[in-house]
């Protein structure tokens, strides 16, 4: 495929096709029992010792459509730091707290449960510099998902910021907002993820 | 000095929509696997904000110096992977032909049997010794990536009672947002296993599956020691930023 100049390019994405049921061995080998090629499976780490804000235990579950655990997806998190300020060079409001990462891969054991240890992420202003409410971003990939899916996941904690959230608003259009609400108790938060049926999970196409 | 300031503050561009004409439909019956996960109702649609904007960022140093040699990063000192060697390469480019540079590209595969390192795997071919599956690359400063590899081997799969994948690679890419973010499989130029794959034919567009058929290339084949399969990927594209969104001038 040719460089061509952008006022002549008309390229469209590269289609997606599932991760299929061996994406262990490409995404957390180590955790697929391949150990000697990379030193560690990358996403593994979220926070680093000395991290600012307050720091929680996200313990996520993903169910199918027949209440079946999805064993062999793994899923992706990307947020902000406590202050709201993401970890990426396209962040040009400011520096993340340096022993804040932000992004992390989890696989899922064979209850369909993954968990991580994090801080819980500071607001970060969307449409209009409206402030959205704190948030985890969550991509999940596994045999039968042909495009990976996204969401997010927010805070019980939160329901004023909640309230005023406009993709929360436009998921309460469709009664589906308590579907991306993660169950605050204590330092814990858990959020099920469901891919069907009645409690199915609002995924998101931005 | 005022004078040199920009007339905004300079933020990460908002995407071009997704075309998912140009992706697999959730549910796609042919692909038995799709009917207790895809998702039922309708997606939720709006305009990226930072939260998918923004996306994390791999530096070189992350890579082990074998990383992107499937023929011996898994192999005992001396030995190599058995199987037809090859090299993948290509450019990562987005919808506006820019150059993706910097980003990691993980891919797995089977080996020439066809056979995967896998605890799940059920088909009877041989492991081979010496291959894990594996590897990863970050694109340099043009958007390009190269790996070393052996091409896999078809083999089948409980869906259909005779269903058989055609050899493919998998691959995993980061853009610089989170919203770029994307796998799919790479198949082989002239492979009949294509065009009756069910999960291939997930993806309805002729044209949009022809995008994932590597082509052989002869020009990039080192005589007597390998050839080399071309693969260029496109990401999705940002958009010009212009007046976006914003009554009057910051």
């Amino acid at each position: 495929m040719a460089m061509l100049p952008s006022y002549l390019a008309e390229l469209k994405e590269t289609p997606s096709q599932t991760a299929g049921p061996y994406v262990h061995i490409g995404m957390t080998p180590n955790w697929s029992g391949i150990t000697g090629v990379y030193p560690e499976d990358p996403g593994l780490e979220v926070i680093k010792d000395g991290v600012k804000g307050e720091r929680i235990t996200v313990n996520v579950r993903v169910i199918d459509g027949g209440n079946n655990p999805v064993a062999d997806c793994v899923v992706e998190i990307w947020q902000a730091d406590a202050n709201g300020i993401y970890n990426s060079p396209a962040e040009h409001r400011g520096k993340a707290d340096p022993n804040f990462i932000g992004w992390g891969r989890f696989p899922a054991d064979e209850d369909g449960r993954l968990s991580f240890e994090t801080i819980k992420p500071g607001a970060v202003p969307g449409p209009k510099g409206a402030m959205m409410a704190p948030h985890i971003s969550m991509w999940i990939v596994a045999r039968g998902i042909n495009v990976g899916l996204l969401t997010r996941m927010y805070f019980s904690d939160e329901a004023d910021a909640n309230a005023k959230d406009g993709v929360l608003a436009k998921a309460r259009m469709s009664g589906r907002d308590k579907t991306m609400i993660g169950k605050r108790e204590g330092d814990t938060v858990t959020f099920d993820i469901y891919l069907q049926g009645e409690n199915e999970t609002a995924f998101l196409d931005v | 000095m005022s004078a040199t300031l920009p007339n905004r503050v300079e933020e990460a561009p908002g995407f071009v929509a997704r075309d998912r004409a140009q992706h697999p439909a959730a549910f796609t019956p042919g692909y038995k696997s799709t009917f207790l996960r895809a998702p039922k109702q309708a997606l939720l649609s709006f305009d990226a904000t930072l939260s998918e904007r923004t996306g994390p960022a791999f530096g070189h140093n992350m890579l082990g110096e074998l990383d992107n040699d499937l023929i011996v990063n898994y192999a005992k000192p001396g030995e190599q992977a058995l199987g037809p060697r090859i090299v993948v390469h290509g450019h990562i480019i987005d919808e506006n032909a820019r150059p993706v540079p910097n980003v990691l590209v993980e891919f797995w595969q089977a080996n020439a049997s066809g056979r995967y390192r896998h605890k799940k795997e059920g088909y009877q071919a041989p492991l081979d010794p010496n291959f894990g599956g594996f590897g990863r690359t970050i694109t340099d400063e043009n958007g390009y990536y190269w790996f070393r590899t052996i091409q896999p081997g078809p083999y089948p799969w409980p869906n259909g009672v005779n269903d058989w994948r055609p050899a493919h690679i998998h691959f995993s890419i980061f853009g610089t947002g989170f919203a770029q973010r994307l796998i799919s499989q790479m198949y082989f130029e002239g492979d009949p296993m294509v065009q009756i794959c069910p999960i291939v034919n997930t993806i309805s567009d002729p044209d949009a599956i022809d995008r994932l058929v590597a082509r052989l290339d002869m020009n990039n084949t080192i005589p007597m020691d390998l050839r080399a399969y071309r693969f260029d990927m496109v990401l999705r594209g940002r958009r010009s930023t212009f007046f976006e969104n914003k009554k009057e001038g910051n």
